[in-house]
């Protein structure tokens, strides 16, 4: 017997199902899965803020503007598999911490299924903007005005899902919190969320580079003062920046971080991420100082780069995670495995001989009146059906139609509900129900 | 019980979850897994008009790109989100329930997802290359490949979803197999397949109908034309969609009724089913009027009026969809968990010791003169709010009082015998789950709410509270 010293941390049961794949696999399908969904969610958030920026400098330079609807173009496309690739990371989230996900969903849950109405009226304004660049060219505030909306979610809603990520890893807080605004405003949060939209930037700039590296004639041909050598600088610029404010970003995260899911593993992981970044702030620097073509060899170099140092965090980010619950984890199974053991005794009891006998001297028919009849008929009090003293002269001496009735009954009075019939009863229960009706004494 | 129960206190849990579910089911049939193949046939047709009548061909072609644009808008925002807050909804209304499904269901829905993210790529692609294809006609061919793609892909993801849901309206199979291939297995899968296929065919047809008449102008000489198609296409599928509904009809008591866990939810299922027959008779009597109509005389379509197929046939969807509902409950999950999130298996436990001392998100565990009333609110939070609410939808204290009329106050040893055997006459409650001083404070407070009623707020709002727990 263990005793939970520690006050204020529930300790809820587990689910009491096997996990459907073993532990090791989920732990990789959710980290890959999950990686992939940040990948295009990275890229429609950054693509959002650029297509924003762009659009604002194309009122002064037309070139800008026609850069905003290149990228614009990609959005749209972006947010679909954002979404669909989702969903995987989600299953194995809700299978592998089930408890801690849930239970922080329900505590910020009114803003937590604001996601879904919120999201869908975003994308509505996203694919308005894209679709009406051409009408609404003489009304820019407009037309800025409703990507605004779409950019402005976007910087939010993020808030929703770090809340939540984070506020899973902290049983201890949950009987303080009081709804989502509390949850925000624990440690942490904004840190993550700043490291979070910095690295959305980033990548984006590296996927934009690439992007408009490709051969695009079409788009090439309508540029007037803009060149793609521009645009690449632009991007790969963006890049390099962002990528370095991680500098800071990156340690204000991590020492923020509650002490107790730092291990010594979880420190290797994130040197090895933080050694993999300098050198992609290298590879850029040189990349931007002598005109590297993208894509090119250095360019795929800095993919490999960029992957390794994603997987390194995306390590960490689960490392932290199960140090931070291991020790709630243990607790919980324990306290599952007594539950379920104390469950097993209390079915023992069933099978014990009541007890309480001198009581239940109940013949037949008075024990299913009770289980079954009285639920809805008193002596002589009007419940949900008429009272026994009401109904019984009907039935004087009529046994056979008092059984038919509560079989199949009809409808009496019409200012009762109708009755419920009782076809599963045997006929011999019938009958032990109706003798005990008519004979006893109703007043 | 073992988790902060997420409570909307006006409009309930189940309200939600319903909401975003018939908006994605919606949103699913008529315009993804009907309109796809309507609008590729849409354009095979256009692209063979056109090698004789170039006008009349791309006539055909915009007006089958115009509504694969309003697809694609709308599939891909509200259609994709909604999907995903099924999941979001279902996990606040039931966690312990989604949990367990989730667990058990989690290659289903994983192969759905694969399937789900080659649909979304296929959506894109038909649609984004839609206008570069008109530049050639191999391209036009091609394009109209990605589009049967896309069809078939449309149709694969429900033909497994339906395959899941098969599994969860056999409860026996949960308790016995807990596998997904009795689903598959499941005597009603074939027909509910047979079933919801045309009428997604159907669905799509009306809207389609709807959207060309609204959105060709008059004026275009093409437009007749286009509406006797679309209307000859719901004409087909009608009396598919018919038959489909009767085989679904007549299967449903063979397989069901043995399923129905008490006796008693047979009158109310017998008042449903037959209520089906008129549902039926009337949906297809609008399907062939608007059919036959538009396919003999489409000028003659009253365009205002084409709202009502569309809405005929979505009913006719949402009216089968409540079978689920009548199949599963007093349970969430079929002879394994109750609506309330609490397992069968638990309940000799709970009712023995009484469910306050088990849960780690009330503070106490004991029920004294003090605490009563915070007692009687906790044992509604765990036993009843997945259900039911205060005074808003499905209200607590209205049920009681539609039994008890309202002249007097609630009499609370009345409300006590009757929770106490409530599942016997009510095939839908569950049995009550805690002890005897439980369901006495829970009567207690559920008539000091009749006489002051007060707004309960879920833990989003007003947080948890926590106690430990010795074990």
């Amino acid at each position: 017997m263990i005793l939970s010293v520690l006050n204020q941390i529930p300790i809820p049961k587990d689910i009491p199902l096997p996990l459907p794949l073993p532990e090791w696999l989920l732990v990789v399908i959710i980290i890959f899965s999950f990686l992939l969904h940040i990948l295009f969610i990275n890229l429609m958030v950054g693509g959002g803020i650029l297509t924003f920026w762009y659009e604002l400098r194309g009122r002064a330079n037309k070139d800008y503007d026609l850069l905003a609807r290149e990228i614009a173009a990609t959005i749209t496309v972006n947010k679909s598999l954002a979404v669909v690739l989702g969903v995987a990371p989600l299953l194995s989230i809700n299978v592998l911490y089930t408890l801690y996900f849930y239970s922080a969903n329900a505590l910020t849950g009114n803003i937590w299924i604001s996601i879904v109405p919120w999201v869908a009226v975003a994308f509505l304004f996203l694919y308005l903007h894209k679709y009406t660049w051409d009408q609404l060219a003489d009304n820019k505030p407009l037309h800025l005005g409703i990507l605004g909306i779409g950019v402005f979610s976007f910087l939010l809603i993020p808030f929703i899902f770090l809340t939540n990520i984070n506020l899973m890893l902290f049983p201890e807080k949950w009987g303080e919190i009081q709804g989502f605004t509390d949850a925000l405003t624990l440690p942490n949060v904004f840190p993550r969320y700043l490291h979070f939209i910095t690295a959305c930037m980033a990548i984006t700039g590296v996927f934009l580079a690439y992007w408009f590296g490709r051969k695009n004639r079409e788009f090439e041909s309508k540029l007037e003062t803009l060149t793609k050598s521009d645009i690449k600088k632009q991007m790969l610029t963006l890049a390099l920046a962002t990528t370095g404010m991680q500098f800071i970003f990156g340690p204000l995260l991590f020492i923020t971080l509650p002490v107790r899911g730092i291990s010594w593993g979880l420190f290797w992981v994130i040197l090895g991420g933080v050694t993999t970044a300098v050198f992609v702030i290298y590879l850029l620097w040189l990349m931007l100082k002598e005109h590297s073509p993208v894509p090119g060899k250095r360019f795929y170099l800095l993919l490999g780069l960029f992957t390794v140092l994603v997987a390194c965090m995306g390590t960490g980010r689960h490392l932290y995670r199960e140090n931070a619950l291991s020790t709630h984890k243990k607790m919980m199974a324990e306290r599952t495995a007594a539950h379920w053991e104390e469950v097993r005794k209390a079915h023992e009891n069933l099978l014990l001989p009541e007890v309480e006998t001198e009581e239940g001297s109940f013949s037949p028919g008075q024990d299913l009146f009770q289980t079954n009849c009285a639920v809805c008929h008193a002596a002589t009090a009007r419940l949900v059906g008429p009272s026994m003293a009401e109904v019984v002269p009907d039935y004087q001496n009529d046994l056979d139609a008092l059984k038919q009735w509560i079989k199949e009954p009809g409808r009496k009075r019409m200012d009762y509900p109708p009755m419920a019939g009782f076809p599963h009863l045997s006929d011999q229960q019938l009958t032990d129900i109706s003798n005990y009706v008519l004979e006893r004494e109703w007043n | 019980m073992d988790f902060p129960l997420f409570h909307l206190d006006f409009m309930g849990n189940r309200m939600l979850v319903a909401v975003i579910a018939i908006l994605h089911v919606l949103i699913n049939h008529a315009l993804a897994v009907g309109l796809a193949p309507l609008v590729t046939l849409l354009e095979f047709r256009g692209y063979l008009k056109s090698k004789t009548k170039p006008d009349e061909g791309k006539a055909w072609d915009e007006t089958a790109r115009k509504l694969m644009f309003f697809a694609f808008v709308i599939t891909t925002t509200v259609g994709a989100l909604t999907g995903v807050g099924i999941w979001f909804a279902a996990s606040l209304a039931n966690p312990a329930s989604l949990g367990s499904l989730i667990r058990v269901f989690y290659f289903a829905w994983f192969t759905e997802w694969i399937v789900f993210v080659l649909e979304v790529i296929f959506i894109m692609v038909y649609y984004l290359t839609w206008k570069k294809s008109n530049e050639s006609p191999r391209r036009k061919k091609q394009h109209i490949l990605f589009g049967a793609w896309l069809s078939i892909f449309s149709f694969l993801t429900m033909a497994i979803i339906v395959g899941i849901l098969g599994f969860m309206m056999d409860p026996g199979s949960w308790v016995e197999k807990k596998s997904l291939v009795t689903g598959f297995l499941n005597p009603l899968y074939l027909p509910q397949l047979v079933f919801r296929t045309p009428v997604a065919m159907m669905m799509a047809g009306t809207v389609a109908l709807m959207f060309v008449a609204y959105v060709m102008k008059k004026q275009n000489q093409w437009k007749t034309g286009i509406l006797k198609y679309i209307s000859f296409w719901i004409l087909v599928w009608m009396p598919v969609a018919a038959s489909g509904a009767f085989l679904y009809y007549w299967h449903i008591p063979r397989a069901m009724i043995g399923n129905l866990p008490v006796a008693l939810g047979t009158q109310q299922f017998q008042d449903w089913y037959s209520s089906l027959v008129n549902v039926m008779i009337i949906v297809v009597a609008i399907g062939f009027a608007v059919s036959i109509l538009g396919t003999f005389s489409p000028r003659r379509l009253p365009k205002h009026l084409l709202i009502i197929p569309v809405v005929a046939s979505f009913l006719f969807l949402g009216t089968f969809e409540r079978l689920r509902e009548f199949i599963r409950k007093p349970y969430v999950i079929g002879e394994y968990m109750y609506g309330n999130g609490l397992l069968v298996e638990e309940y000799p436990l709970y009712q023995q010791t009484g469910i306050l001392k088990h849960t780690p998100y009330v503070s106490f565990s004991e029920i004294t003169e003090e605490n009563r009333m915070a007692a009687g609110e906790a044992v509604f939070t765990i036993a009843c709010t997945r259900c039911h609410t205060t005074h808003g939808i499905s209200s607590v204290v209205r049920k009681f009082e539609r039994m008890y009329g309202t002249e007097n106050p609630l009499n609370e040893e009345a409300m006590k015998i009757y929770m106490q055997n409530m599942h016997n006459v009510r095939y839908y409650m569950p049995p009550f789950p805690g002890n005897d001083a439980e369901l006495d404070a829970l009567a207690a407070w559920i008539a000091e709410q009749q006489k002051h009623p007060h707004k309960l707020e879920g833990p989003q709002i007003k947080g948890v509270d926590v106690k430990k727990i010795k074990y």
